[in-house]
């Protein structure tokens, strides 16, 4: 049955599908209506929620509800993401799944509440300490706010890993159709939980090697289940790219801008085709290459100055010319202005 | 010798041998006359008395006793600086049966991790908290503690603690004593045999309160650091029991259940209510399908006019008719200024953009939003504006432009609030992109107040009419000579 239903709302409802009965976090606009809502659903359901005195108190709690093997949740928005980055950091090290959301805001600083995707090189390239990698998903919808966030707790408990969802203001407050399907989801056995039991006596969740060899050999042991989600977890949406000669690439909001914007240049002639990143990480690399092969120019368009462009350009290894446009501070581009600026910028390339 | 008892043996909450490099095997990674060793025993005897090793978790923190879990047969956690009382709260919460214990020096509880002790202790939660306070940075190599005595040199006080540099001596029981809500605070020392007794019976006795649920409880035990105050054991034990005793006096700070109001009462839902999914019921496309389509708009007023609402019910309506849909508001500092819209796409196909550059309707409830908002509605597009009579000097070549003075309607309805459920029907009139009857049956599921839905059957009927009616007598000329 379909229900008209708010993107950060969808989150909510898909964690408590999952299974996720701890939720941790701290209010910041524009993510507080995840906790809102969370504070209203986890108890109904017997699940706890706690509104932490910091998102260094949440993301610890986070930590101390994943090593009891409880399927746990924090939201946030950038300055809290930038808080939480330490104790991701150790929650990765210690190999502890949870799901953290970030409704992207503007920064740097306290910048504004408006939607931004400025936070790429914090939740993709991992903003805290170490060698670790999140998963980092991007929904689109408010269908894919519910999807990616059920997955979200799947891979996180498959990888052992922090799982991020990347999204912004714009696909948070948006009401669209949503489709849910009433299942029996149950997270996997955690032996390795602390559980406060005679089983779980010998088990230890740390992150502490000091040895430079037992510290190496975790790390190895770290990018081994790196390289494992990236040969089976990467994840891309195209449309309309298999004559296209423009292939515009961008992700969340951006994606369905872009994909109004392919609709408009084909009308006036050029045929534009979008590749939308699922997974931010692992970055649908592979997938780009094959289908930027027969396209003229890569045009990337973010909310912030350049930041997945990066990823885009070291996929393709110079062997497409990629343009960028890029908007900040909060602004949305238009699907028209898209569409100028592809005109603006191909027409002596195309 | 009827004040103790010799124990012969390591407690069974210890491992037989330990898990740590090289030879020492047998013995803890802590300096001769370190308090840590004398603490842990405590601990791990009290434990095993009280039968509590299954169900013990330790949360170890960043410190000289960041290694705890080399020695506790207990499950264990080790966690960030500072951070330990935030990991053992979601601990408990996850296992209320489990014994959680959290196990933090001075630099860790009283410095980084204030916040975290702080809140712990005023959320009453039912964890040990084993506070050891040496009044130095044992691991890092002895920098000034924030229960370093005034004058106390360390390597970063070499001038020794100063008041007006660094404050005065935390003072931990006192500070969470000011609060209601934990059950149990004693101050101890690790100084000598008799104060070591009573330390004894102090841990053993905050594991009981959390085994018997009673609440918070905070053991500070005062705790000799030889080798970072540079003085042989037993000069470091002394130092405690006649320097550090002073500063900190030793005792019962808080021993009383909190007496708390009663929880609010929270319903209890299946997954199913909770996610407002009605079991069994799936979509079944309609036999019959009315007439649908697909259509852009933009309503922009004040807030308090039901701006976002009546886009809500817009796209409530298509959802009902199969529709793709979506809906987007204005947010941020807009909203607070007064001034409110959203986006609504009604389609049959995937939708693109949610956000609307061109509208092909705008509602405009206000002169503000008119101004605003009309040079970008598109060509053939129509403008629904709430007043008798467009502004003066007011052109919008391009559209059609409609006054519905729904507020007006509305207020002799009776209800200002329901100006938008008239201008809602003026849109579905004006448009025909969807059924009135589908506004009804949605205003029907979203409205539960009998005499509120009465009034939006009136409003809906009235704007219905209005556009029928008076439109045409009260038309509204543009310069381009259009007129009804």
């Amino acid at each position: 049955m379909r229900q008209l239903c708010k993107g950060n709302i969808a989150i909510v409802k898909a964690a408590v599908l999952a299974g996720c009965r701890a939720y941790y976090g701290y209010p910041i606009t524009p993510a507080s209506e995840i906790a809102e809502y969370a504070s209203l659903l986890l108890p109904e359901v017997g699940g706890t929620f706690l509104q932490a005195e910091s998102e260094v108190s949440a993301i610890n709690m986070v930590y101390g509800a994943a090593s009891a093997g409880v399927r746990v949740m924090s939201a946030s928005s950038g300055p809290g993401l930038s808080l939480m980055q330490e104790g991701i950091s150790y929650i990765a090290g210690a190999e502890l799944p949870c799901v953290i959301v970030d409704v992207v805001r503007g920064g740097p600083g306290l910048g504004n509440i408006a939607p931004e995707q400025s936070d790429y090189f914090c939740i993709v390239k991992g903003g805290g300490h170490g060698c670790y990698r999140n998963i980092v998903l991007a929904p689109a919808s408010v269908q894919e706010m519910f999807d990616l966030t059920v997955l979200a707790f799947e891979l996180a408990d498959r990888y052992r890993n922090p799982v991020m969802i990347m999204t912004d203001g714009n696909v948070g407050q948006m009401m669209e159709p949503l489709t849910i399907e009433m299942r029996d989801i149950k997270a996997p056995e955690k032996p390795w939980a602390v559980t406060g039991t005679a089983e779980s006596r010998k088990n230890l969740i740390t992150s502490i090697y000091l040895e430079p060899d037992v510290l190496e050999a975790h790390i190895h042991k770290l990018e081994a289940k790196y390289q494992l989600a990236q040969e089976l977890e990467t994840r891309c949406e195209n449309y309309l790219t298999d004559d296209a000669d423009v292939l515009l690439v961008g992700f969340g909001i951006v994606s369905r801008v872009l994909r109004t914007s392919v609709d408009q240049l084909r009308a006036q002639g050029l045929k534009a085709g979008l590749l939308r990143p699922i997974t931010l990480w692992p970055f649908p690399a592979r997938e780009l290459r094959e289908t930027a092969q027969h396209v003229k120019t890569v045009m990337v368009v973010e909310l912030n100055t350049g930041m997945m462009v990066e990823d885009v350009r070291l996929s393709l290894n110079g062997t497409v010319p990629v343009e960028f446009y890029g908007r900040a501070g909060g602004n949305v581009p238009m699907a028209e202005e898209i569409t100028a600026q592809v005109f603006a910028r191909m027409s002596t390339v195309v | 010798m009827n004040d103790y008892e010799v124990i012969h043996e390591k407690s069974p909450t210890f491992y037989g041998h330990f898990e740590r490099k090289g030879e020492l095997q047998q013995q803890t990674h802590y300096c001769p006359g370190c308090g840590h060793g004398v603490a842990h025993k405590l601990i791990a005897e009290s434990l095993a008395e009280l039968g509590l090793q299954d169900r013990a978790i330790l949360v170890s923190p960043v410190g000289c006793s960041v290694f705890a879990y080399y020695y506790f047969d207990v499950g264990n956690v080790q966690v960030a600086h500072g951070r330990a009382p935030a990991a053992a709260t979601a601990l408990k919460r996850a296992h209320p049966d489990s014994i959680v214990m959290s196990y933090q020096g001075d630099g860790d509880l009283a410095a980084i991790g204030t916040a975290e002790i702080v809140h712990a202790a005023n959320r009453g939660e039912n964890i040990c908290v084993f506070f050891i306070n040496n009044a130095v940075y044992g691991m890092t190599g002895g920098q000034m503690a924030p229960t370093s005595l005034m004058g106390q040199v360390s390597t970063t006080s070499p001038f020794g603690r100063s008041a007006s540099n660094e404050g005065l001596p935390l003072h931990v029981c006192e500070l969470l004593a000011s609060l209601a809500t934990p059950t149990y605070i004693e101050r101890v020392a690790l100084n000598d045999m008799k104060n070591i007794m009573k330390a004894k019976k102090a841990v053993k006795k905050a594991l009981q309160t959390q085994k018997d649920g009673g609440g918070f409880s905070l053991v500070e035990l005062l705790s000799p650091c030889p080798t970072i105050m540079k003085m042989d054991p037993i000069v470091a034990r002394k130092w405690v029991g006649e320097t550090l005793v002073k500063a900190f006096p030793l005792g019962v700070y808080r021993d009383h259940k909190p007496d708390l109001p009663p929880n609010p009462k929270v319903p209890h839902k299946t997954v199913a209510e909770a996610l407002e999914v009605e079991v069994g019921v799936t979509d079944v496309p309609p036999t019959r399908r009315h007439h649908t389509r697909d259509l852009t708009v933009k309503i922009a007023g004040f807030g308090g006019q039901g701006i976002l609402l009546m886009g809500q019910l817009l796209a409530e309506m298509g959802l009902r008719e199969h529709m793709e849909v979506s809906w987007l508001p204005s947010y941020g500092p807009e909203m607070r200024s007064g001034s409110a819209h959203c986006h609504v796409t009604l389609g049959h196909e995937r939708i693109g953009t949610p956000l609307i550059s061109q509208p092909e309707v705008l509602v405009a409830m206000n002169e503000l939003s008119l101004h605003k908002f009309a040079p970008s509605v598109a060509s053939g597009g129509l403008i629904l504006y709430n007043h008798t009579q467009l502004p003066e000097g007011f052109s919008a070549p391009q559209a059609r432009v409609v006054c519905v003075p729904a507020s007006e309607i509305a207020d002799k309805l009776g209800s200002a609030k329901v100006a938008n459920v008239v201008m809602l029907a003026a849109l579905l009139e004006e448009t025909e992109c969807l059924p009135s009857e589908t506004a009804m049956a949605v205003l029907e599921a979203t409205v539960k107040n009998p005499k509120f839905l009465e009034l939006d059957r009136q409003a809906l009927k009235a704007g219905c009419d209005y556009v029928d009616t008076q439109v045409e007598v009260g038309a509204v000329s543009q310069p381009d000579g259009y007129s009804y």
